[in-house]
């Protein structure tokens, strides 16, 4: 089963990640990092694809993507 | 030795070749057009490279790359092509890469004349660009002076890491004299040369014996000094821009007490000094001869680095014995009469003549003004 | 498992630095999988302009040289033909830095046809200063110093930098991409590997355009800005491969 991994250390919350998603599979979370960004989080890991669309917007390389 | 009848800026350009230039970026601008000629047909025939700037800004960023990856350069203009170049030496200046820029001087300010002149002394050695940076500044009086002085340029850059520039006028770069050429570098021996530099290039890391290097606008040249320590096994020092100043700052006190260099001509029993640079110096000089054939007692100070400037030659002079001292330029207002002022204070009456707008100062003119005092 | 996108090895790891949602971060990411893909991190030199470009600085693991503003073409110029024959140059250049102050630098490079890539950023304004007026602003588009928008019968049109590139004989290849999008991404990797190839190869000047997003200096979130990009940007400047041979 595919698995998004996120350095929630550089993600600054733009969002790309979730507009590039075809599945919904990642969210806004609560939580905020050092920084002060309230860093993306995987609220549905079940539907990912490991399309890796959501890596590859990503400005801050902050997303890996298993499979 | 090879000794040569040649034209002042080809002299310039083949012992720069000699001295090893290998890349040559200019831009056209009268009274220098024959120094990039000269190396468009000579750069190919020693494996180097020339290239016409589409700018006197865009020339002297290229020679920056040429220095970057190791090879000597050189870049060469006129009074307003200069300015437009300070951009790109101040920033060679922090970024710690050596380099030679000549500059034949015309009249000023602006566009001034295409004649000969010596207006951008305060230039060179004052504020050339932004930053408070310095450049060792060499001034020839004669061919055979602009021959040895280009060549050391090159070796002084080297040595510092630093910019350096030949501090020319337009009659230096026109007028024809013999000139005894230096030895030309082997490829061997810039090779040799090169490889002993190689830590501080910056053109792929695997040329390096240590890891990636950032010249940023912040490390200027502690940048440098952070790779040599590493490549030597030991801890970068602080980097920042202050640490950078404060470096570059020590080099130029270094520079004051080594570097000067200045023609003291029948000093020893002068009870009057004529003092100038350059083409103004030379012509000085023949001033002084004139005045001792008519039983004067007169001597001449002739700076021939102009930075650093040779403030103890002029502080050396005794009061008791001088009477007055003579600057001549070839600029309005006198600009090195100011250096001349600040290393004698008030010990010693200074007067000064100089002639501007493209106007050569001439023997006659220099002994009336001397008679006139 | 098995890791299907890793970050690559060839960028550092960098905290704060861009604006949420700037593209430049991409752009980098794009850059530096490049050169890991290449194998040539260890002999390539990045010249970064002046402007949002040079926080990249921080970014690249391979060599980092600074150009005076708009410069970098021309020490890219005199770097690539003195340095060793395998080493691997590119700019990396804003388009106030390329297409305003550096428009003489990169359109002599192009027309002499150095062997180098240049990576060009267009997001239609001055970032690092504050949002002003860039060569590539559009017109009516409002810029700190064109408060009431840009109007062309004061300051004249949008330079289209691939299309006026695309006049000179010698270039090799010309692109422009975007951004905005995974799809889009993907084709922007392709140019930029092509750019890099193409210098590999010795096949002369590549420029890839690729245009950005400034969400702070827009004024609008990042992702208004790319819906911004997708309706007014990317329609004012097409994408498309103008010079490929």
């Amino acid at each position: 089963m595919p698995k998004v991994e996120i350095n929630s250390k550089v993600c600054k919350a733009c969002e790309l990640c979730i507009l590039n998603c075809p599945k919904g599979v990642l969210a806004l979370g609560k939580e905020s990092n050092p920084s002060g960004y309230h860093y993306v989080t995987v609220v549905n890991q079940d539907a990912c694809i490991a399309c890796k669309m959501c890596a590859i917007a990503c400005p801050d390389a902050a997303i890996e993507i298993y499979k | 030795m090879e000794r040569k009848f040649m034209k002042g800026c080809e002299a310039v350009a083949e012992a720069a070749v000699r001295a090893g230039c290998r890349f040559f970026a200019g831009y056209p601008i009268t009274p220098q057009n024959e120094v990039p000629e000269y190396f468009a047909r000579r750069l190919p025939e020693v494996g180097g490279q020339f290239v016409q700037g589409e700018s006197e800004v865009a020339s002297i960023n290229m020679v920056m790359g040429a220095a970057s990856a190791g090879v000597k350069a050189m870049t060469s203009s006129s009074s307003p092509g200069v300015s437009l170049k300070a951009e790109g030496v101040s920033q060679a200046a922090n970024g710690s890469l050596p380099l030679v820029v000549a500059n034949f001087m015309r009249g000023g300010p602006g566009g001034g004349s295409i004649q000969p002149a010596q207006s951008d002394y305060w230039q060179a050695t004052k504020a050339m660009g932004n930053g408070g940076y310095k450049l060792i500044v060499v001034s020839p009086g004669t061919l055979q002076e602009a021959v040895d002085l280009t060549y050391k340029a090159f070796e002084l850059a080297e040595r510092d890491r630093n910019p350096v520039m030949i501090l020319a006028d337009g009659c230096i770069g026109a007028m024809m004299e013999p000139v005894t050429l230096p030895e030309m570098k082997s490829d061997e021996q810039l090779e040799k040369e090169k490889q002993a530099r190689k830590n501080w290039l910056v053109n792929g890391f695997k040329h390096r014996e240590i890891g990636p290097v950032n010249i940023d606008l912040w490390g200027g040249r502690t940048s440098m000094l952070a790779m040599e320590a590493i490549a030597a096994g030991e801890k970068p020092g602080p980097r920042g821009l202050e640490e950078s100043n404060r470096v570059s700052g020590e080099l130029y006190e270094r520079w004051a007490k080594e570097d000067t260099m200045v023609e003291l001509y029948k000093m020893e029993d002068a009870e009057y000094v004529i003092t100038g640079y350059g083409t103004a110096g030379r012509v000085a000089k023949s001033a002084v001869d004139a005045l001792r054939a008519e039983g004067v007692k007169v001597g001449l100070i002739r700076p021939i680095i102009v930075f650093p400037f040779p403030y103890d030659a002029y502080k050396a002079l005794d009061p008791k014995k001088i009477k007055f001292i003579l600057d001549v330029e070839m600029a309005i207002p006198g600009q090195m009469v100011e250096d001349v002022k600040f290393a004698i204070q008030d010990r010693i009456p200074i007067h000064q003549f100089g002639r501007s707008g493209g106007n050569i100062v001439g023997r006659e003119e220099i002994i009336a003004a001397f008679k006139a005092l | 498992m098995e890791k299907v996108y890793s970050v690559p090895s060839t960028k550092h790891e960098v905290v704060g630095g861009f604006c949420p949602g700037c593209l430049h971060g991409v752009v980098v990411k794009l850059v530096c999988e490049v050169q890991e893909e290449l194998g040539i991190l260890d002999r390539t030199v990045c010249v970064v302009g002046v402007g949002c470009c040079c926080i990249t600085a921080r970014h690249w693991k391979c060599d980092v040289m600074n150009a005076p503003h708009g410069r970098a073409p021309a020490v890219a110029t005199g770097l690539k033909r003195m340095a060793p024959k395998d080493t691997v140059v590119y700019t990396y250049q804003g388009d106030g830095d390329l297409a305003a102050i550096g428009l003489s630098e990169i359109m002599y490079a192009a027309n002499r046809g150095e062997n180098f890539t240049v990576i060009f950023v267009n997001n239609s304004t001055y970032g690092m200063t504050g949002g002003q007026m860039a060569p590539t602003t559009l017109v009516g588009m409002k810029a700190t110093t064109a408060p009431f928008g840009r109007k062309a019968e004061d300051v004249g049109y949008p330079l289209h930098m691939c299309e006026i590139l695309n006049q000179l004989g010698a270039p090799t290849y010309l692109a422009r991409v975007s951004c905005d999008s995974s799809p889009n991404v993907i084709k922007t990797k392709a140019a930029i590997k092509k750019a890099f190839q193409n210098q590999i190869d010795g096949k002369g000047f590549s420029l890839v355009e690729i245009m950005s997003a400034c969400p702070t200096n827009w004024g609008l979130s990042p992702l208004d800005s790319i819906k911004f990009m997708r309706e007014k940007t990317m329609v004012e400047f097409p994408l498309g491969v103008y010079r490929d041979r």
